[in-house]
């Protein structure tokens, strides 16, 4: 054979990705060993971005830890408890941000959940087959507006509007019920907790109906079968066969969009206030861990202010943290007995 | 059954109510002044060119910072360590940063670049909205690359292919339109973002250059304007032009976001993008 056909593979390839030219002998033996040393740093190059992605949440953390120091040293554990929050006198403490992040994520689960269920639902037993790509892009066409139209529509259109219908109706009604009554108490704002717990739950909606709908979708069909053929209705099976087999996945979801919801920016701080009191009614304004950071941050005058803020940051990463991390651990064991 | 039919309407219900309200209040003010004209002082008249401008500067520093690693990265999961030990956490932890707020990675990247650095800077931004597209990309990456048949691999193996080169030559290629797909959500994810930029790029009412052997280039070390903080800024100004400027600008990236996703999803002929 001639030399030019005893080339290996190799070098076929290598020529046709226009690496080398003609090698052989030496040469060959030299390109092979940069094959093996570009291999090598390839190989090393992919472990190190893989690697790098555990020093960003880890550089995350010890960033925030490093940031918040001081204002942890000055107020110890009472920064967690203690609602004043004054910048003149540097007296700082996290509790009204922290119950107002608890509360508006309370709403907007409260609403969203059943709500985000139910389309699901819809979606899965209902709905007939060609409405649901259409209605599935729809849902999540919803999770993919930005957080500042969610913002400024909260603002300018949904506000007002509760200001006019909503607010005066809890107000005439529930709020004069006994028991429940501070809850609703006071002038309708349009800006305020409810407002912000409300936009809330539309936008954490899409995340909960899509993996639930997901979730759903991957109960074994036999089940369904099975109980329908025993005389049950649509509603039984989904009480009885969909929702015990999908608990763990739908848990899972839920908690992915309490993660949301938890550190939604944007669209609370147009709408709830930036008050930082704790106030009984809902109606009333208040804050957000993640509400007073982008309204205060940039404005803090002082160590002490920055590093207070930061620390907010801190405990909104943690709550998040284990959030996010139960979501993931139950949606991985759903994962694991689908698959 | 009737309130899971209701339910629906509820939820498609807000998406109408948006999109209306945004094309009712924004549309009105689209108009070529907006893409010629700087940012106005209140009572002037004006347009969003520098944060329009701004905006795709920090978009493509992000993509340009956060594609690579995000894609090695993925290469890391899905090729070289798919059952690793080191994988499976490096996994969990991306899952987490996928939805960790943003805000407190515009924390993050004030404490280690703005603050060491002494004043903000459109770097500082491009690089917060890099985190963003990080975890996207990775997830993306590792996912097409998953669905890239195993036969393609034995098959440039067995040709005396490296392995790094039937990772960059025949999976790259195999899996590209998903890859991009990837890159692309992860653009219509961070053209929306304003927290994060709050305090990293935060705003400049101008357009700051700087001149490089004498042409003259945006300054990617000052503040920078982007669509999402003028909104922020312009819609809580109690000046009626800014607030309908904001609007104009919440149009426009709605459109890009549609645009975004209806291509990314076109991309991927079936199956569910999530």
């Amino acid at each position: 054979m001639d030399p030019a056909r005893r080339r290996s593979l190799v070098d076929v390839a290598l020529q046709e990705g226009g690496v080398v030219s003609v090698a052989t002998g030496t040469t060959r033996a030299r390109v092979l060993d940069r094959l093996r040393l570009g291999d090598l740093a390839f190989r090393h190059l992919t472990r190190a971005a893989a690697v790098g992605v555990l020093l960003l949440l880890s550089g995350v953390i010890l960033s925030l830890i490093i940031g918040s120091l001081p204002a942890l040293k000055t107020f110890g554990f009472g920064f967690l408890v203690t609602e004043k929050w004054n910048p003149v006198t540097e007296k700082f403490g996290a509790l009204a941000a922290i119950y107002g992040t608890l509360v508006t994520s309370f709403i907007a689960m409260l609403i969203a959940v059943p709500v985000g269920l139910m389309i699901a639902f819809f979606l899965t037993e209902l709905c007939p087959l060609w409405l649901r790509r259409p209605i599935g892009i729809a849902i999540e066409l919803l999770a993919g507006i930005p957080s500042i139209i969610y913002g400024i529509w909260g603002l300018f259109i949904f506000a007002p509007f509760l200001q006019e219908t909503l607010q005066p109706f809890l107000i005439n009604t529930l709020g004069q019920v006994p028991g429940i009554a501070p809850l609703f108490a006071g002038p309708p704002y349009g800006i305020g907790m409810l407002t912000a717990g409300l936009i809330l739950a539309i936008m954490v909606l899409p995340f909960i109906t899509s993996i639930s709908r997901d979730v759903f979708e991957a109960v074994p069909p036999v089940l369904k079968e099975a109980a329908y053929g025993v005389g049950c209705t649509t509603w039984e099976v989904v009480r009885y066969v969909v929702l015990p087999y999908a608990r763990v996945g739908v848990i899972g979801g839920v908690m992915l969009g309490l993660g949301r919801a938890l550190g939604e920016t944007m669209a609370v701080t147009f709408v709830i206030g930036n008050a930082h009191r704790i106030s009984a009614s809902l109606l009333a304004p208040g804050t957000t861990i993640s509400a007073s950071i982008a309204n205060e941050f940039t404005e803090a005058v002082g160590d002490l202010y920055t590093s207070s803020l930061i620390a907010l940051g801190l405990i909104l990463f943690v709550i998040t943290l284990i959030v996010l991390a139960l979501a993931r651990y139950m949606l991985l064991r759903i994962e694991r007995r689908i698959g | 059954m009737i309130l899971s039919l209701a339910a629906t309407a509820f939820g498609l219900g807000w998406l109408v109510l948006i999109l209306g309200a945004l094309l009712w209040h924004g549309f009105g003010g689209l108009s070529p002044a907006v893409f010629a004209e700087m940012t106005p002082p209140p009572g002037a008249s004006g347009g969003l060119l520098n944060p329009i401008i701004g905006s795709l500067i920090l978009t493509v520093l992000a993509v340009a910072i956060g594609t690579p690693i995000g894609v090695l990265a993925g290469t890391h999961l899905a090729e070289y360590g798919r059952y690793d030990r080191l994988s499976s956490v490096v996994r969990f932890i991306n899952d987490i940063l996928l939805s960790a707020p943003s805000i407190v990675i515009g924390l993050f990247i004030y404490e280690v670049m703005v603050a060491p650095m002494g004043h903000f800077s459109a770097f500082a931004g491009g690089v917060a909205l890099a985190v963003i597209v990080i975890p996207v990309v990775v997830r993306t990456t590792e996912d097409m690359l998953t669905l890239v048949p195993n036969a393609l691999r034995e098959a440039a193996t067995s040709i005396g292919l490296p392995r790094s080169m039937s990772i960059t030559r025949i999976c790259y290629r195999a899996a590209r339109a998903g890859m991009v797909t990837g890159v692309l959500l992860a653009v219509a994810r961070i053209s929306g973002e304003t927290a994060p930029l709050l305090f990293t790029s935060l705003n400049n009412q101008f357009w700051s250059s700087a001149t490089i052997f004498g042409i003259e280039v945006p300054n990617l070390n000052a503040p920078m304007a982007s669509l999402p903080v003028v909104i922020f800024q312009f819609a809580l100004s109690p000046y009626k032009d800014w607030q309908s400027l904001a609007w104009t600008g919440a149009l426009i990236i709605m459109l890009a976001v549609l645009a975004l996703s209806i291509t990314a999803r076109s991309l991927v002929p079936s199956g569910r993008q999530s």
